[in-house]
This record gives structure tokens, sequence and C-alpha cells, in this order.
């Protein structure tokens, strides 16, 4: 019922020109079944997302951001409290949140092209949609790549796709769960300006979710910091600089001291 | 300059191709393997036989003629290079293949250390197709539609019931009590009640060859829905799948390696049980022939048969992998053959 009234409204958000969604975390607990046991892992966290805002979300492994993104896909519900976008509650998955995995996680049996149509291809509507897949790839720079298979690409081309088949269907709000945590190193730095300059061309808004506070601040308009298990939000501050970034900027340096700090690694500065 | 260029331009193109031939040629591999062909024709006709065996000229002649093809082969290689190779590879392998066959030969037809005529030699196999082709191919014919039938049939049935098994926690409620008592059960044990139960014998029989190749292929589609990674799923669903989507498009891809798996298996066992069948009850077939050979002490029949059910089942084999390497692209696969 809810779920057909929100795929009638996807079209609309399909169709206009991608803008960033809000987003209003409100109040959400989550907790786990363990063996028995239950395992907090959110504990009444709340903050709000403006449209077009790049949000990352800092916080020591295991304290429950991975969490936090499930539900923000509507891929869970969660235990208590609400999260909307665009003043919406969410019910479910919609292809106007899409999720960016730490794995590309592609259809090792479809091409670059099918593993991109897949949105298209999910929603019935895949005719109409042939352009914007041919755009998604060339837009990720794999114009050359779309008959291959996923086992002929480096792990960087395989997220890329990932990338390429999230953006095809115009999100409001892509979700970037370490997007480019197994990445290496250059190819990361490379794939960091890349997600920007994406992000300022389509203006959805972001959420990612990184361990690694320089990408944290090299990315995003704003950090929240989480603390360990059930995850609390420990700080939450603006990162006023402009882009492009340089990564040697004195701010930077600033504010990574501060988040580390936040993440009680300050003895290591 | 240009001659330069020239040069390079045949260099890359043509001379490489040619200097791998002519490198190939300073190897006699399959100079040997004629020799031994030649060597072991010589050997069936010139050492006399302990007794009088049909066929011995010409089998003969046929390893001569076999020995002449791989030195015509040798000699145009540059014309057949696509064969030349293949053989070539496979030279030694020629070689041993004319060592067993002179051993076969003269252990059964030169010396007498086989019994004769429960150990015929190979001549006598030569004469069996000559004198039988048409009744071996009807054999044929019958093995392999009942084996197509029972296969496809239990394959089908073997897909849906582990495709529902794994998919649907109520459907598998049901189902792997069933399986699990019955699956291990051979279909071979069966064959009393089926003989009966059906109404013709091949009807019968390709129930028995379907039920063996339903357990294994049921069995390992099971694993391989309940296996799939959960977040393709997750992919999928955020992307706006349905569940249809999810089933269809999602967990039946990512099965079909399992499937694969299964098939093979359950072809071995398909087999087995088809050539059981075929001895016991369906009187036709390359089981039945072999009963019948038996049973009238035809042993170039019997061995005869044997070598064409070893050709025959390992190309049925081939021919699944054929199939399994065209649908799983960028897939691997898991057994070898």
């Amino acid at each position: 019922m809810v779920a057909s009234a929100l795929a009638q409204t996807s079209p609309e958000t399909l169709a206009r020109p991608s803008a960033g969604a809000s987003l209003d975390i409100d109040n959400v607990s989550h907790a786990f079944n363990l063996d028995g046991s239950t395992l907090h892992v959110l504990d009444h966290v709340s903050f709000d997302v403006k449209p077009g805002e790049f949000v990352a979300l800092l916080g020591p492994s295991g304290c429950g951001k991975s969490t936090l993104l499930r539900l923000i896909a509507g891929l869970e519900p969660p235990n208590a409290g609400a999260l909307k976008v665009n003043g919406q509650t969410i019910t479910g998955p919609d292809p106007s949140r899409v999720v960016v995995f730490q794995d590309p996680t592609l259809y090792p049996w479809r091409t670059v092209w099918r593993n991109v149509a897949l949105g298209p291809e999910a929603q019935g509507k895949l005719k109409e949609s042939r352009g914007r897949v041919d755009e998604a790839i060339d837009l990720v720079g794999l114009g050359q790549f779309s008959k291959a298979y996923p086992h002929q690409l480096s792990g960087g081309m395989a997220q890329r796709v990932a990338l390429a088949r999230a953006l095809v269907n115009d999100p409001s709000i892509l979700i970037l769960d370490e997007p480019l945590g197994k990445l290496d190193s250059l190819t990361r730095l490379t794939m960091q300006s890349e997600l920007v300059s994406l992000w300022q061309e389509k203006g959805f808004t972001a959420i990612l979710v990184t361990h690694d506070v320089e990408e944290a601040l090299f990315l995003s308009t704003r950090v929240i910091i989480f603390s360990n298990r059930p995850a609390r939000i420990k700080a939450d501050f603006e990162v006023d600089l402009p882009y492009p970034r340089h990564r040697g900027d004195p701010r930077l340096a600033e504010l990574r001291h501060r988040s580390l700090a936040e993440l009680g690694l300050d003895s290591t500065w | 300059m240009s001659n330069h260029s020239a040069i390079e331009t045949i260099s890359t193109a043509e001379i490489s191709p040619i200097k791998r031939a002519s490198t190939l040629s300073a190897n006699p591999e399959l100079i040997y393997a004629a020799g031994a062909w030649a060597v072991s024709g010589v050997i069936t006709l010139l050492w006399p036989n302990t007794q009088e065996f049909e066929r011995t000229t010409d089998l003969a002649v046929l390893q001569w003629i076999f020995a002449a093809l791989l030195l015509v082969v040798h000699v145009f290689r540059g014309q057949l290079a696509g064969l030349f190779r293949k053989l070539h590879y496979n030279a030694w392998r020629l070689v041993a293949l004319a060592v067993l066959l002179s051993i076969w030969q003269v252990a059964s037809a030169k010396l007498g250390l086989w019994p004769q005529p429960y150990f015929p030699p190979p001549q006598g196999v030569l004469d069996a197709y000559i004198k039988d082709y048409v009744r071996l191919a009807d054999s044929i014919r019958a093995s392999l539609i009942l084996l197509f039938f029972g296969v496809g049939l239990g394959a089908l049935a073997g897909f849906l019931t582990g495709l529902s098994t794994g998919w649907s926690p109520r459907v598998g409620y049901w189902t792997i009590p069933f399986l699990r008592l019955f699956g291990p059960v051979p279909a071979t044990a069966l064959i009393p009640i089926v003989l009966f139960v059906f109404p013709t014998s091949f009807s019968g029989g390709a129930f028995l060859v379907a039920l063996a190749t339903w357990f294994p292929v049921a069995v390992l589609t099971w694993s391989g829905v309940s296996s799939v990674d959960s977040s393709y799923y997750d992919v999928a669903r955020t992307l706006g799948a349905k569940e249809r989507f999810l089933l269809l498009k999602v967990a039946i891809p990512a099965t079909l390696p399992h499937l694969f798996v299964g098939l093979f298996m359950a072809l071995g066992g398909a087999i087995s049980v088809l050539v059981v069948a075929e001895m016991l009850g369906v009187k036709a077939g390359l089981g039945f022939y072999l009963d019948w050979a038996q049973g009238w002490a035809a042993y170039g029949h019997l061995y005869g048969a044997l070598i064409v059910m070893a050709v025959l089942f390992s190309g049925v084999t081939t021919l699944l992998f054929f199939v399994r390497d065209r649908v799983l692209v960028g897939q691997s696969g898991g057994v070898q053959w």
C-alpha cells in the first residue's frame, strides 16, 4: 500500500532534474538479536540533512554507521524513531535512494552495460532509459568497457560501474557505504575528486560512511562523528572550505586534528 | 625507409606463424606416432595368430592408413596447421595408444595369453562393428533418446524442486524431509517396482533416469539458491526490484553455476541407471546390447559396445560442459572437465 504509493512517487523524483532531497533522522534507535541477547547499535540518533548537503559519518569500526545507512536505504525498518525524506517517512527501498556499497557487488553474469541498466530494468523502464545507461557509463569514464564482464575489470573500474549503476537512477540521495574502502590509495584519491565533481554536477544529497578522516574532510560539507556502539552523535561540524579542496590546506589539518581527538586518537597527533 | 617498415610489417604479421611451424617441424613427434602405428600394423599382420581370427588383415590395413594419415598431416603441416597442432600435442598419447593396441593384439591373438573367446583381439571388435553396426546404431539411438528424455525431465524437476526449496521456506518445510529421505535411495533399487507400475518399459526407464538426475540437481540448486550473496538482493532492492525480479534476474542466474555442478554429478548417476535399466527391463539400448552380447558369448560385440559407451558418454559430458561454458559467461564453473 505504502510501497505502491512510493512507487508512484518515484517516477516524478526521477523525471525532475535531480536535486537533492532533505533527510530527517528523528530519534532513531535500532538493535539486533544476537543469539538471544540484544545488541544495541543505534541509540536515539537525530540529525537533519539539508538538500544537496554532503554529509560524512565518521566513527569507530562496528559502531552502527552502516546500519544507519541500511535504514536510510529502507532495507530495514528502525526499531524506534523515524526517518523521513522530504518529510515523507521511509517505508522501504526506493530507487531515489541508492546505495553504493564497499564491494561493488556487480552481477558477474552481466556485462558492464547490463549491470548499469539494472535499476531501469528492475523498474520496468529499460526501453526509454537506454540513452541514460550509456550516459552514466560515459560519466564514470568507462564508455569503452560497456561490453566487458566484471571479472575483466580492476577494483577501481568495478567501483565506477557501481557508481554508474547508482547514478543512472538520478538519485536524490546517494548513500555511500565506504565506497572507496577497498581501493588502492592512488585510485582512492582519484575517485575522491571524481565523487566531488559528480556531486557538484548532479546536486544530489550525499551520505558517506568512511573510516578515513582525510577522505571525510576532503569530500564533505559536514562531518558527523559517532561514539562507540551503541552509536550516539559525538560531534557535528561544518567543513567550511570551498571546492576544489587541497589536501595540504592547513584548515584541513586543523579539522583533522579535531576529528581524531573526537575519535579518541588525540595522542597520535 | 619503406623497405624497413615493410620488413617490420612482415615480421609481425607473417613471419611469426611460419617460424612457429618451422620450430615444430624440428620436433618429429608425429613421425614417431606414425611409426608406432605402422609397427603395430606389422605386428597385427605378420606375427601369426594362434588361431583363426577374421579381419586381421583389415585391421592391419586400417592401422597403416592411420599411420599414413599422421605422416600426411606432418608433411602438410603448413596447410593443415590447426589439425597438425592438435595431433602434435597428442602425439605421445597416439604412440601410447598404438602400444596398448599391440599389447592387446599380442596377448590375445599372437601368444594366446588371454583365454579365448572371452578376450578377443582388436580385430574381433572390428568384426563386430562391421557385422553388427545396424543393431549397434539402433542401440545408441535408443540409449540417447532415453538418456536425454530422462535427464531433461529429471533436471527440470530437480531445478524446480531446488529453486522452490531454497526460495520459499514454506515449500522447503515439505520438500526438505522428502529430499533427505528419498534422495539417497538409489534409483536402481526401484527397478522391480517401476517395471510393473509403468505402462511401458520406456516410460519406466525414463522415470528411473529422471529420478537419478532429480536428486543431485535439486540438492545443488537448493544450496545454490541459499548461498546467493544477500548483498545481490540488497542492490536489486534499492534499485527498485520486486520479488519476481529478485527470483528471475538475481537468484536464478546466481544459482546456475551450482546447477551445472548438479547436472554433472547427475549425469554420471543417470548413465549408470540407464544401463542397468536397459539390461533389466527396457530391452533396447546399449545396456540391452551388452546383455544380449554376453548371452550369445559375442565378446567382440561386448567390447565394441563398451568402447562405444566410453566415447558416447564422454561426448555427452563434454556437450554439457560446452553448454555450461556458453551459459556461464564471467562466472566460475567449479568442476574441471
